[in-house]
Order: C-alpha cells, then structure tokens, then sequence
C-alpha cells in the first residue's frame, strides 16, 4: 500500500474513533494514544480496523509499531 | 417511564418505535428517551398488543409516568402500564406469540456522534446509511457521501433528535449522583496490589492464536475475576434501600466508560459471572459503542448491582471509587505497570494492578472487603480458570 493510501486509511478510522481529533496538525512521530487520548478499547478498535480494511494479520506483539502514524504507515507498507 | 439510574428524575420521549396494534413482546425497544445520559432505547417488559403512546414525542414526564398502553392480545381496553419501572411482570399467557413486527433499522444503527449530528444537520436518516467505519459504524465520510448521492426515492426524514449526548447534562447527572452518594454513603476504602504476571502471560498465549477481532483486553480478565470474587463475597453485591441491604438479583456488573467530551456512564453486564470471557469482551465492545453513540438500553441503566471502573493501560495507579447510590460497593483498577515485586524471596519486575474498593459502611465492614480483594487476587493467579 503507498504511503498516501495508507495514511488516509489510518486517518479515516482514527476519525471514526475520535471525532473531535485535530488531524490537520497530526505529526508522524507522537504516541496516537496521547494526542488522540484513545484508551484500549479505542485503539483495539483502531487495530481490527486496520486488519479489516487490509486483512493483515496483525500479532498483538506489533502492536507497538502501530502507536504512531509514521510507525502505523511504515508497517502497512512492509 | 423507567427510572435510568438513582440520577434520573425526567425524560423526554423522542421517539415512539411502535404504534397502536403493534404487538411487543417483553425486551422490545418501544421508545427511545432522551436523558442526561443521552438518548437511551426503552424496552418494554410486557407483552401484548400496543392500545395506546399515552405520551406524545417531545414530552418530558417524570419517572414512573405511564407512557404507553399494552393489552394481553384480545384485550379490548387494557391497562397495563408499560414499563412504569424497570421491574419484570410476570407473564400470565402460556402460548407463545408470533414476533414482533419489524420496526425501523434505526435502533440497530451504529453511527459516531459527529456523524449523528451532521445526518442531523444534513437531514439524513442514519438508518439509511451503511456505515464502513469501526465495527461498521456510520462515519461522517458515510454522511456525506449519502449527501452527494442523487436524491433517494424516499421522502428525506425528518431531522433526528437522536443525539448522543450533551456533556453538560451528563455533568448534572453525575453530580447529581455522586453528591446523593458523599452525603448519604459513609465509604470504607481498601485496596491491594496484584502480581497480573500468570494473567497476562495467558492472555497474550490466548490473543496469539485468536484473529484480530477476537482477542482480549486485559480489562475483560479484571470484569470476570472480579465477578466471581462477587459470588464468594455476595455482601458487597446488592443494593442499599430503605435502611437495609438487599442482595442483587444476580452479579450485574456496572462497567464504567468515559465519555469523549467528558462524563460517565456505567451501564450493565448481567450476569457477567456466567458469561465466557469472550462474550465478555464482545459485550464490553458493544456497550463502549453505544454508549458512545447513544444507544443504551434501559435494562442496562439502573440494573447494576455493583461498578467497576478500570482506568486502564494508560491510567493512573490507583483508584479511590465513588459508590454510585444505591448499590454498596465500587471496584476499581488502576493502570497496569511493570514494577519491582519480590517472588520466592528475590525480587522480580512483574506487571502489576492496584485493586480498590470502596465498601458501604452501611451495609458491610473492611473485613468482607478484605475477602473480595484477596479473592479477587486468588482468582487472577489461575486465568485459565476465568
């Protein structure tokens, strides 16, 4: 997936898990968790989002990789 | 009108999803309510044949109001109240009744809050959408790609008054329950640390062969321990009325979940010591989404007999809990870290969670407290068993 794709992607599920969330101003390095102030459900849903849309299968261990959205891009695009 | 909570004085009916003739059996959504918890789904706990909606849409009537009409079928003029209090009626017909008729989507719609209020301004009924958001929610992206589609065949809907909720309202709810609770509940306070190292160690070999979808948190562990430790200690379960503690019906566990845009709202997991931990979690996922949506249903208001609030990975350490009146009992879970704990005598970085309670001194002493957290601890060192 381009890098274009998937950050749109990413954007529109985080959007659907925080409305309010100023993604405008989202830089590619912070903790979504923080800025977008998801708590585990939300960024569970934000995960069995991403495997939906792209059926990658996603090991809770990479979970971590997927905290940012440079971090969630890059690993989209492996 | 049902009483939603000891927080609750009025609600105003928004919308009838049954008309007179229709039949209803017990569990149908036959209103939905607009409180200061948001817009809640009304079920009815009788069956029969609606005869009359007593009360017009846009009325607010206080609890216990009749709204609504529902005769045994054949009955000419019934009077049956319709859900007077969330209490169950016994059911006098043994012949089973055919199903309620199909009544519209809208109930069954997931949609986010700020796609709510844009079909709202937009005119659109969310009913008509399908959504492509979490969990097939409808996002706005949906709302407005139905806007930029031609005109439908059908009359546009009238805009919807079902909106999530208002966080000012929600504020005057919890104040108003939380105050009724500093006042009239003298709280004990205990709390303990638990070593989560056997429990999360199983989880992540359980999430490791499930699919994304169907994969736990440790949140739902917690909720299920916890419900157990419950069955052991059943005085910390119940309600306190009328100068006596009156034991809950069942392990109904009050699950808190914050709100975006501030509040809380607590509704119930029935049962929640019967059910297998990943029914549990499916349960946990689709309260979080309808109680952020706006889709709570009245047996889930007001039918907790105790709360737990798991502040979660990114939560403080500990938790000192609110009783929410009338129950007599909070259990609440701070963020799990890992942190020096000492093991056969040496010392080991483990994940740890402080467990607390806040126990009615009304209703029980620190001991029966005690017992909850130790079993509560017991039942963690064995999640297999959960």
């Amino acid at each position: 997936m381009s890098d274009v794709n998937a950050r749109s992607m990413i954007v529109d599920i985080l959007g659907g898990i925080a409305p309010e969330g100023d993604f405008a101003t989202l830089s590619g390095d912070e903790d979504l968790r923080e800025v977008l102030n998801l708590d585990s459900m939300d960024f569970m849903n934000f995960i069995v989002a991403l495997h939906e849309r792209t059926g990658i299968d996603i090991p809770e261990a990479d979970y971590p990789k997927l905290r940012t959205l440079d971090g969630a891009i890059a690993y989209l695009a492996r | 009108m049902p009483a939603l909570g000891a927080d609750m004085e009025a609600g105003t009916l928004v919308e009838w999803l049954i008309k007179p003739g229709d039949k209803v059996k017990r569990g149908d959504v036959v209103a939905v309510v607009e409180t200061q918890k948001g817009a809640i789904e009304v079920e009815t706990f009788n069956e029969g044949i609606v005869s009359e909606l007593v009360v017009p849409i846009g009325t607010k009537v206080p609890v216990g109001s009749l709204i609504a009409r529902i005769g045994a079928p054949g009955e000419i003029a019934p009077e049956r109240p319709v859900a007077a209090v969330p209490q169950p009626v016994p059911q006098p017909r043994p012949t089973p009744l055919p199903a309620a008729p199909p009544r519209p989507g809208r109930a069954d719609v997931r949609i986010t809050p700020a796609a709510r209020r844009r079909a709202s301004e937009l005119g659109i009924d969310p009913a008509t959408l399908s959504g492509t958001g979490v969990d097939g929610a409808v996002s706005i992206a949906d709302v407005e790609a139905a806007a930029r589609r031609p005109a439908a065949p059908t009359a546009p809907a009238a805009p919807l008054r079902r909106i999530g909720f208002n966080a000012a309202e929600m504020r005057k709810a919890i104040a108003t329950a939380m105050g009724r609770s500093k006042r009239e509940i003298p709280h004990y306070y205990l709390s303990q640390t638990i070593d989560l190292g056997a429990a999360l160690a199983w989880l992540t070999a359980f999430n490791d062969a499930q699919p994304v979808p169907n994969r736990l948190l440790p949140a739902v562990i917690l909720l299920k321990a916890t419900a157990l430790a419950l069955r052991e200690v059943p005085q910390l379960n119940g309600t306190y009325v009328d100068g006596e503690f009156r034991p809950g019906p069942g392990i109904h566990i009050g699950w808190a979940i914050s709100l975006r845009g501030g509040g809380l709202v607590a509704p119930a997991i029935l049962d929640a010591d019967m059910r297998p931990l990943t029914e549990l979690m499916a349960m946990m996922r689709d309260l979080v989404q309808r109680a952020r949506a706006g889709g709570l249903r009245s047996s889930e208001l007001g039918s907790a007999t105790v709360t737990i609030t798991s502040l979660g990975d990114r939560g403080a350490e500990t938790v000192f809990g609110i009783i929410y009146p009338p129950q007599v009992a909070l259990i609440g879970f701070g963020g799990i870290a890992v942190r020096p704990w000492v093991v056969d005598g040496r010392v080991e970085p483990r994940p740890l969670v402080t467990v607390s309670l806040a126990g009615d001194h009304r209703a029980s002493d620190g001991h029966v407290g005690g017992l909850l957290l130790n079993a509560i601890e017991r039942l963690l060192q064995e999640p297999e068993k959960l």
